[in-house]
């Protein structure tokens, strides 16, 4: 037997999602229960690696064939979930998830530093966003989306702050690496333009050359698009 | 007559205001006027003096770099601080388009986690009923409390010999505490094997006090042991699972 399907059915009746640990101690534990099915023996020192892979597979395969149902991994640990556009139907059957309220604007932006950031300290935080945290910071911390990570070795040892698993859960992600345009994010190291079109051509001096206001046909190099 | 403040809510800090200008612009942030923007900044204080809102300090902070930006360049190109090499940390429009460039591409993953957010809020996982699987094993039998001793004997075997000098310790693990730590762990799995209670065990004061917790459960009949064959692995499990 392959490992995909075997896969399949373990998922199809597990109780809460599966980390890949767990469905190796399934795998090991398989010969025991198996009557002369040959495949048990076989598989039962499967590889993390190989499990993977197989539910990576696994997972495309439910994503092309378009169900109404996907196999998810999120924080780690894989489950079948329902697409969201069932969402009416499953609330009439089972009622609205138990969920916080939806985090705020400042909340989110906030959270979004931290996970791209993190370890991050409250000052690095307040720095990108302009303004004080310590209210969203507060909310965050309660929610149990992010949590202290240790302290900066910077003077006055300020901590720093990272996310939880349970921000993982909370937005549906597979891990940080998940997280959209990532490598992007991390670390923003913004190019600087050549030029800056910061002088009003009104003013009484002339503009100095590297502040030209750039023209159509003469755009700076390196400008982003 | 009390004064009455208002929390202007809309723009959270300086960085969004000057966003938000920018967007009216409708120009690249690269490519923004920063004298302009300072005008309208100030002008947007104004008003919101006139209205009496209360406003952050953090907005004055901003109004005044955007003053010293525009100060720098009324002065004849002679007279300006020579323009910095690669040294960007000097030149304060640069800092501040860095600021903005940087505060942005947050805004837009915000955003992002926030499509996600409401996502997860309809997504629901499977949570199959548990299986009953009373009827798969008909031929059990109750384990006897010699086949009990004889499994706890051969889980104490790990811990060899060692016993005999040694220092003496607080004991740490209470039957108490170890019948709870049963009774929780038999709640979520509903059937463990002999051994896997034990599985974490690190010394016989623990193993002596987790089976003591058992045997008390068992004479309380909350916990049942059996083994489906002699000398067979013995099975512990809560007796409600069995009926309810």
């Amino acid at each position: 037997m392959e490992l995909k399907p075997i896969l399949e059915a373990v998922l199809f009746s597990a109780q809460k999602p599966l980390s890949l640990k767990e469905i190796r101690d399934v795998f090991a534990g398989a010969p025991e229960h198996a009557e002369g099915e040959e495949s048990a023996r076989r598989l039962k020192r499967v590889k993390e690696d190989e499990l993977k892979a197989a539910l990576e597979e696994l997972a495309r395969e439910h994503e092309q064939g378009g169900h109404s149902f996907r196999l998810a991994c999120v924080a780690g640990s894989w489950q079948f979930v329902t697409q969201p556009e069932y969402a009416p139907w499953l609330k009439a059957l089972v009622g609205h998830k138990a969920r916080p309220p939806r985090l705020s604007q400042p909340a989110l932006e906030t959270l979004a530093i931290i996970a791209y950031r993190q370890p991050v300290t409250r000052a690095e935080l307040e720095q990108v966003r302009g303004v004080a945290v310590d209210g969203v910071m507060q909310t965050l911390l309660e929610r149990g989306l992010v949590e202290q990570a240790g302290r900066a070795e910077v003077v006055g040892r300020p901590m720093t702050y990272g996310t939880t698993p349970g921000f993982l859960e909370y937005f549906g992600l597979r891990s940080l690496e998940d997280l959209p345009a990532a490598d992007e994010l991390r670390r923003v190291a913004a190019q600087k333009p050549e030029g800056l079109a910061t002088v009003d051509p009104g003013l009484a001096t002339a503009p100095p050359e590297q502040l030209a206001l750039p023209t159509e046909t003469t755009k700076p190099e390196g400008e982003p698009q | 007559m009390a004064e009455y403040k208002v929390k202007f809510e809309v723009f959270e800090g300086p960085l969004d205001l000057l966003l938000y200008l920018i967007k009216k612009e409708e120009v690249d942030i690269y490519q923004v006027n920063l004298t302009r923007l300072a005008g309208q900044f100030i002008e947007y204080i104004e008003t919101m003096r006139m209205l009496d809102l209360e406003l952050a300090g953090e907005f004055l902070v901003m109004a005044a770099t955007l003053m010293h930006i525009k100060s720098r360049e009324l002065l004849p190109v002679d007279q300006q601080a020579q323009a910095q090499d690669e040294d960007a940390g000097e030149d304060p429009r640069w800092e501040l388009i860095r600021q903005l460039v940087e505060y942005k591409k947050f805004k837009d993953a915000a955003a992002q986690l926030q499509v996600l957010e409401a996502r997860q809020e309809n997504v629901f996982p499977r949570t199959p009923a548990r299986l009953e699987f009373a009827s798969e094993t008909p031929s059990r039998c109750e384990a006897s409390i010699f086949d009990l001793v004889s499994a706890v004997n051969a889980v104490l075997q790990r811990f060899g010999q060692r016993a005999e000098q040694r220092e003496i310790f607080e004991d740490k693990w209470t039957v108490a505490d170890r019948i709870q730590h049963l009774m929780r762990v038999l709640g979520e799995q509903a059937r463990m094997k002999f051994s896997e209670l034990f599985a974490g065990a690190a010394s016989r004061s623990e193993i002596v006090a987790t089976f003591l917790a058992l045997l008390e459960l068992i004479r309380l009949k909350q916990v049942a042991a059996t083994q489906e064959e002699p000398f067979g692995e013995i099975v512990v499990y809560k007796t409600e699972t069995l009926h309810g």
